[in-house]
């Protein structure tokens, strides 16, 4: 698992792609953050990586990393 | 004497999707007011389960098996006869945004949520399994016949397809005497739901069960709904959808 790959990814899921967006960047303050761009994170998670990411993991997230970090750990558990 | 057209102790009911939830609290309220259950889930263990929940458990027959299989849907329909009552409410629910969607992804819920619940159907009329007063009554939903939730296109797709077949069927079945009702229920806190808000924030949660002026359902709530339409008290009523969601379509 790349991290690079994944933020380029995750900044797909938003509508209009984020000017600045990497692994430092707390997701919920970029614009177009919404429940949607959260379902398509997990939808994208599971077909990409498949293992399941929950909003209980999202919301002890702040930043991108975060997310890379537990999505990493489940991929290397599963 | 008064005639309790509400009774449903006379009557053989065959339940899919027994094993959790909706039909399994059904099987519970059913067995409690004196049916006959054959009820029918994929989980022995949960099955098995759910029988030492029910009354008058001699009364009962057990099914287990995947109804989206032909082999086991024949062998369902020769253990059955003389139906008064069916109770479809398997069903399986997937959230997954549209572009996320793929062919095997809508296959696998319309299988088990329509083509399942609608060839069993087909199966036991033109078996003549299904007594003349019958009353057939689909699990459906809100979603996908009166609302939209984002992230359940293909389930609410089933569910909006079975409300539309099961008017049809209920004219086909008319002059049989037998009934066809799909019963559109709102949030009820189930392990499918239970599933589905994985994806849910607590926060996102509180505030959806804030739009339902009675609160979220719980499957007993369905489950009496059911035990109505498929009483002979609900003679008159088919074709109908009816909405059980505590008030949140109208808020």
């Amino acid at each position: 698992m790349i991290l690079d790959d994944f933020i380029k990814k995750f900044a797909l899921q938003y509508d209009d792609m984020p000017n600045f967006f990497n692994a430092d960047t707390n997701f919920r303050e970029v614009d177009g953050w919404s429940s949607l761009v959260a379902l398509s994170l997990i939808a994208m998670v599971d077909e990409d990586y498949h293992v399941e990411l929950t909003a209980d993991d999202l919301g002890v997230c702040t930043t991108v990393k975060d997310i890379y970090n537990i999505v990493l750990k489940k991929v290397s558990i599963a | 004497m008064f005639n309790n057209k509400f009774n449903v102790d006379e009557k053989r009911i065959l339940i899919t999707g027994a094993s959790s939830g909706i039909g399994r609290e059904t099987a519970i309220v059913l067995s409690n007011l004196g049916a006959s259950l054959i009820i029918c889930g994929r989980d022995e263990n949960r099955l098995k389960e759910v029988q030492t929940n029910l009354i008058n458990k001699e009364k009962h027959i057990l099914f287990v098996g995947d109804l989206t299989d032909d082999a086991i849907l024949n062998n369902l329909l020769s253990i059955t006869d003389g139906l008064d009552g069916v109770v479809l409410s398997a069903g399986i629910v997937k959230t997954l945004p549209i572009k996320f969607l793929n062919k095997d992804e809508i296959q696998n819920i319309m299988s088990t949520n329509f083509e399942a619940p609608i060839l069993l159907c087909q199966k036991l009329l033109k078996n003549k399994k299904i007594n003349k007063g019958g009353s057939i009554v689909f699990l459906s939903s809100i979603s996908g016949v009166l609302k939209a939730e984002m992230g359940n296109g293909v389930y609410a797709a089933s569910k909006g397809a079975l409300n539309a077949i099961c008017k049809v069927i209920a004219l086909e079945v008319a002059s049989q005497k037998i009934r066809a009702n799909s019963l559109c229920p709102g949030m009820v806190f189930s392990p499918l739901t239970q599933n589905g808000l994985k994806s849910i924030s607590a926060g996102q949660l509180a505030k959806h069960q804030s739009l339902y002026p009675l609160g979220y359902g719980t499957p007993e709530d369905v489950a009496y709904c059911i035990s109505y339409l498929l009483s002979d008290a609900s003679k008159w009523m088919t074709g109908a959808s009816i909405i059980l969601d505590g008030g949140f379509s109208i808020n």
